[in-house]
Order: structure tokens, then sequence, then C-alpha cells
């Protein structure tokens, strides 16, 4: 993910909470959603950005997912979204979200850094 | 799903562009803060 990307969203995070924050994927592939997902919940593992060993554990969806999907109207995502949806592997993409969802660190004790 | 939530929008240039997801997101009642297309390379 950017640099610039991981340094704006740790700065939301910090101003708002991370149980505030909600982020939607736009990714090709379910190896790039993944990473892009792992670097949102369990932290940067290239180790390059400024959410490298910072677990923000944050709610990261696909805009492909049935969740987000369900909330657009439908002409709407017709127009935005249109024929991708069919030419990207949409569930492989949600499998892989979600497996990193899952594996959210719990979030009651409060912010730690 | 989207109230009460900022949203971040992450397009890729490859799949899903920010701005459509944007756009998906605002005509769902979302409110966006901060939104990127990247390149995964």
């Amino acid at each position: 993910m950017d640099l610039g990307s991981q340094e704006k969203i740790k700065r939301l995070a910090d101003e708002h909470g991370p149980e505030q924050l909600l982020v939607v994927l736009g990714a090709p592939d379910a190896e790039s959603a993944e990473i892009a997902a792992e670097t949102l919940v369990l932290g940067d593992p290239t180790y390059a950005g400024a959410l490298a060993e910072v677990q923000l554990g944050l709610s990261v969806y696909h805009v492909l997912e049935d969740d987000i999907r369900g909330e657009i109207p439908e002409d709407v995502f017709e127009d935005q979204v249109g024929v991708m949806a069919d030419v990207l592997e949409g569930e492989e993409i949600a499998e892989a979200v979600k497996g990193v969802r899952e594996q959210a660190p719990a979030s009651d004790g409060g912010p730690g850094s | 799903m989207f109230e009460g939530k900022q949203v971040v929008a992450l397009g890729e240039r490859d799949g899903i562009a920010g701005p459509a997801i944007v756009k998906c997101v605002e005509s769902a009642g979302g409110n966006v803060a901060f939104s990127s297309t990247e390149c995964f390379v």
C-alpha cells in the first residue's frame, strides 16, 4: 500500500478512533486485496510504512462483497463498477478479505499506542 | 453499514478506482474521509 495512504489512514484512526473507520477496497485480485487488508488489520507486512507493527484492526471490505454491494443503489453500482464485477473474481476476493478480518485483534482494550 | 463511519475508499487502477468507490459509498449515505487509487505492481 502507498506510504502516503498508510500515513493518512493512521492519522484518521488516531483522530476518529479505529472503530469509526470503514475501509472499502477496489483491489483487482485476491492477493492484492489480502495484502491491503492485512496492512489495515494487522500492520504493514513489508514494514515500510506508517502502519508497520501497528495493528489497527480496521473494518475492511471489498466493494464487491455482498455486505457493501447490498448498501449501494443498483443503478449506481452498475454505473461505477459495472463489468468489473463480472470480470473480477469476486468470491475469491471476498474470501481473502474476510479471512484477514477474522484475524483482527480484539478491540475492547482501548487504544494502545 | 456506513452510518456514523468515516469511510476510506482505497481503489486500485487495475480494479475499481477510488472515485468509483466514493460515488458508490456516497450514494449509500456514507461519508468518505479519504480516497485514493493505488497502482499495485
